[in-house]
């Protein structure tokens, strides 16, 4: 009697189709794991080292001199970092200035989400392509087009002295206020993109439920529309607040000298100061900060990839 | 159910938001036609920052350069993206999926400097320890380029795939398709707009990257942003104006022509239905 209920020709078949998976599987795999994964591994690493004149301007961890081989750590970076009041007042800065600017773009991108979900169904993909198509173009020259804007000799500024509001030019370009604003600019797409797409999903009937129940509308906004619009809220939050607190492109065209953001600095450290340990311990301490915001974006992100499938 | 008052509010809103983000790339398209230097002075209407700009042989190059790179990143992160949703919705029990959704996810989101950053070090280790690459230049941003992309199209493609009917996979396979000849029969033709979709979205962004590519280029590989930025790093700039306007209207011209596109596939499958 044959114990083995599976003939030896599909058995193969099946080995082979789980070998041919796992090739699949490792394509990408190896790809993102060289490409995405080690590097973070090589920050950590060279923040690790102190910084010499040579090329590459760093010294190596490891060691081999009379057949032994020995491992330098150097804290010292992360010391640096710690002393010098610019740094913590780089990250302070970077932090406030993003959580403004998600706040102002949720403000503002979360009605727009609301009329657009709302709008009949032939407006849906117009609108969306219109919120889109800004965030299609090159985001430095959008950037670069609040400079004409707001400088001085601006288009506001002359508008504003055209009108008599005021009598000599605001200083707008250059300052915080212009960073928060060009952030906001510039990232209100991915603040309106998820919440539409989880708000034009929302079931109408439980709003029609809650109308038939006596709720006034305005209740039923905060009741149901809101708490059913969370995981949107929460994605487009972390799709601003995350790149803000790196951003460097901002900052640099639209801020002034005391602008201090952590990117601008990080950018200065490795460019202007070529000190690569600094600069990756830097980069090492901002992943730091941003580890909690990004990991609750993957798990917004991994459910939405794989819902059904 | 919703009080005129509350839509009216949105609408305003919604109103409100997009002039909010056109009125800023609607004056640059404006002053790129303007014959003064200055932003604030009107002296008419002239197409000289045009000839400028179509005289400038390092932007030219640049901007030849640019498009290379955006083209074979986008080609790549469309291939790779494409695998990644692919395993990523399909092989649920896949060992070391959790690792790679995370890998394809954190992209997305991780700040440009660090992104940059990470990957010169990568390729100043792999240089010292196996002799390539030997210099930095196209290959390097390509790689880089092709990698945060993938990320993008691995979204786009993956909200595509969970729309396909497994049925029909699943009967060509029942009647003697092979696994590869059933996702080249039957699922691309599915998901091919949401390729299309992907590699759009990949060759704008890897024409559009600043920093990263300014982490990872060498001499001799000038990309457009990076002569755009040093240009607007002194000030206003006509010239960048004008390119401002030609970089909009293409932009624009393709996004009506997907609506286009979209709106007829829409119609035909409504009357399909209804026939």
């Amino acid at each position: 009697m044959n114990r083995n209920p599976i003939p030896a020709p599909l058995m193969a078949r099946v080995r082979t189709l789980l070998f041919h998976r796992r090739v699949l599987f490792g394509i990408p795999f190896a790809w993102l794991l060289l490409f995405f994964l080690l590097p973070f591994a090589l920050i950590l690493k060279i923040s690790l080292t102190s910084a010499v004149m040579a090329i590459p301007p760093y010294e190596p961890v490891f060691r081999l001199a009379e057949n032994t081989l020995s491992v330098v750590v150097n804290f010292g970076n992360y010391l640096f970092l710690l002393s010098d009041s610019l740094y913590v007042a780089a990250y302070w800065g970077s932090v406030k200035t993003a959580l403004i600017s998600t706040i102002a773009c949720l403000l503002i991108g979360y009605p727009m989400a609301y009329a657009m979900a709302r709008a009949p169904k032939h407006w849906q993909l117009v609108l969306l392509l219109m919120v889109m198509l800004p965030s299609w173009t090159s985001f430095l020259i959008r950037v670069y087009a609040w400079m004409g804007i707001l400088g001085n000799q601006g288009l506001l500024n002359s508008f504003l002295l055209w009108l008599g509001l005021i009598d000599e030019p605001l200083k707008m370009l250059n300052t915080n206020f212009a960073v928060i604003l060009g952030i906001t600019y510039a990232y209100l797409p991915f603040m309106v993109l998820p919440i539409f797409t989880n708000l034009v999903k929302l079931d109408l009937r439980l709003l029609e439920a809650a109308s038939d129940l006596g709720c006034r509308s305005i209740t039923t906004f905060w009741a149901i529309t809101l708490p059913l619009s969370k995981a949107g809220i929460l994605a487009g939050c972390m799709l601003v607040f995350i790149p803000a607190v790196g951003e460097f492109v901002i900052p640099e065209l639209l801020g002034g000298p005391d602008t201090l953001m952590i990117g601008k600095v990080l950018w200065e450290e490795f460019f202007n100061n070529r000190d690569w340990p600094v600069a990756s311990a830097l980069a090492i301490v901002m992943l730091a900060l941003l580890l909690v915001p990004i990991i609750l974006f993957h798990r917004f992100q991994s459910r939405e990839m794989s819902k059904n499938g | 159910m919703v009080n005129a008052r509350g839509i009216s509010f949105s609408k305003v809103m919604l109103v409100l938001g997009l002039l909010f983000l056109y009125l800023p790339m609607f004056v640059l398209i404006v002053y790129s036609f303007n014959a003064s230097r200055l932003v604030s002075v009107w002296a008419g209407f002239s197409t000289h920052w045009y000839s400028a700009l179509f005289e400038d042989q390092q932007i030219l190059s640049a901007v030849w350069m640019s498009l290379k790179i955006a083209f074979y990143s986008a080609s790549m992160a469309m291939c790779l993206g494409t695998l990644c949703a692919f395993v990523i919705t399909r092989f649920k029990r896949m060992r070391g999926r959790t690792l790679l959704s995370g890998m394809i996810t954190a992209p997305l989101v991780m700040p440009e400097v660090i992104t940059g950053l990470s990957l010169l070090l990568l390729f100043v280790q792999l240089a010292e320890l196996t002799g390539w690459p030997a210099d930095r230049g196209m290959v390097t941003i390509w790689i880089a380029h092709t990698t945060f992309c993938s990320a993008y199209v691995a979204v786009v493609v993956s909200a595509r795939l969970q729309e396909v009917d497994r049925s029909i996979e699943e009967a060509a396979m029942d009647l003697g398709c092979t696994p590869l000849k059933t996702f080249f029969v039957v699922t691309l033709p599915v998901i091919a707009p949401a390729l299309v979709s992907g590699w759009l979205l990949a060759f704008t962004l890897s024409l559009d990257d600043l920093v990263i590519a300014s982490f990872v280029s060498g001499p001799g590989s000038t990309t457009l942003p990076m002569v755009v930025f040093s240009s607007v790093r002194m000030g206003v700039s006509p010239k960048i104006n004008a390119l401002a306007t030609l970089i909009i209207l293409t932009v624009s011209v393709v996004a009506f022509i997907a609506w286009y596109v979209m709106r007829r596939n829409e119609k035909r499958r409504r009357s399909g239905r209804l026939s």
